[in-house]
């Protein structure tokens, strides 16, 4: 009884352990970096990735973030407040929503009707080929051609 | 032709269309004087709220876009506010529309330059887009009915207001 006990604080002990020891990794693993989100965002002035833009513009944006970092917000949390200041186009991934939406399903839609054509494609030409292989050989000539083609083959036998 | 074609051709053509509604929606062009000003819906820089140019119908409006991180906004802006003492009032008055600029830099730069004439802030640019500016700073002159009678795409200075928009305003203040 004390055996089980004992086996079941040493497994609480544990979980705590893991619990304490997996906290601060995963804290680590949500904060935010200047260097991981100039490339997830765009400079709306210049039209390109943060990270490759030193307009004064930029330069403000960069500092904005900084701050945000500094304040303890997220990486998402800054995502979002940069949307709520420059709009959505500020993010350098299209918003799955809207005409965006179109930079995700149109690739795939095109690659579906793609694939569906191929296979058509493939189908229509395994049956073409399929269809032309039972059929016996053309039969040869026949009567005056036959002598006709004898003689002749007879004339140039080596 | 056949259904099949005609899927393919519907296809293609709603491919160039997604194409050409990308390109419309990317670029604007240039109001040009005699337009009607656009009418676009803005919040203001300070206090809640939205406003749009109809609300100042029956004014002259001089419409100019800044941004707090453009160095030749900062030239400018004294002799703007200096206009709008000089003229503003029931008849005219400078509105300024902070486009791509964070909010808290805007309203450090009207503190900072002591502007009193109403501000609108554009964050995503959509006003400017509607406008079809290229930078900032850009002015544009709006008279009482709504269009626009005089644009300068680049910054102004005292002399350049007096010899080409005070012409266009009514003599009596208000």
């Amino acid at each position: 009884m004390s055996g089980a006990v004992s086996k079941t604080v040493v497994l609480w002990l544990v979980l705590v352990a893991m619990a304490a020891l997996a906290a601060p990794i995963a804290m680590a693993a949500g904060r935010a970096s200047l260097t991981e989100i100039e490339k997830q965002v765009m400079c709306p002035v210049c039209g390109t990735l943060l990270q490759l833009a030193e307009s004064p513009q930029a330069q403000r944006e960069k500092a904005f973030i900084q701050r945000l970092i500094a304040a303890g917000k997220t990486e998402a949390q800054i995502k979002d407040a940069l949307v709520a200041e420059y709009g959505t186009e500020v993010l350098a991934l299209p918003q799955d929503s809207g005409f965006s939406l179109s930079a995700y399903v149109v690739p795939i839609v095109a690659f579906l009707v793609a694939a569906v054509a191929l296979a058509l494609g493939a189908l229509r030409w395994r049956r073409a080929s399929g269809s032309g292989r039972g059929q016996p050989a053309a039969a040869g000539p026949q009567g005056d051609d036959a002598e006709r083609l004898d003689a002749d083959l007879a004339r140039y036998d080596l | 032709m056949s259904v099949r074609s005609s899927i393919a051709v519907l296809g293609v053509l709603a491919l160039v269309g997604l194409l050409v509604y990308g390109l419309v929606i990317k670029g604007g062009s240039r109001v040009a004087v005699g337009d009607p000003a656009p009418n676009t819906s803005l919040p203001r820089l300070e206090g809640g709220g939205d406003e749009s140019l109809a609300q100042y119908k029956g004014r002259w409006v001089l419409v100019n876009f800044w941004a707090s991180w453009c160095e030749p906004c900062k030239q400018e802006a004294p002799a703007l506010e200096e206009f709008q003492r000089q003229h503003g009032g029931t008849k005219f008055t400078v509105l300024g529309v902070d486009t791509r600029d964070l909010t808290g830099d805007g309203r450090e730069f009207v503190r900072e330059y002591g502007l009193s004439y109403p501000q609108l802030r554009d964050g995503d640019g959509g006003g400017a887009h509607d406008y079809g500016t290229t930078g900032v700073p850009e002015n544009f002159l709006v008279d009482p009915a709504g269009k626009v009678r005089w644009l300068l795409p680049g910054p102004v200075d005292e002399q350049y207001l007096e010899e080409q928009v005070e012409p266009f305003l009514p003599k009596e203040k208000s």
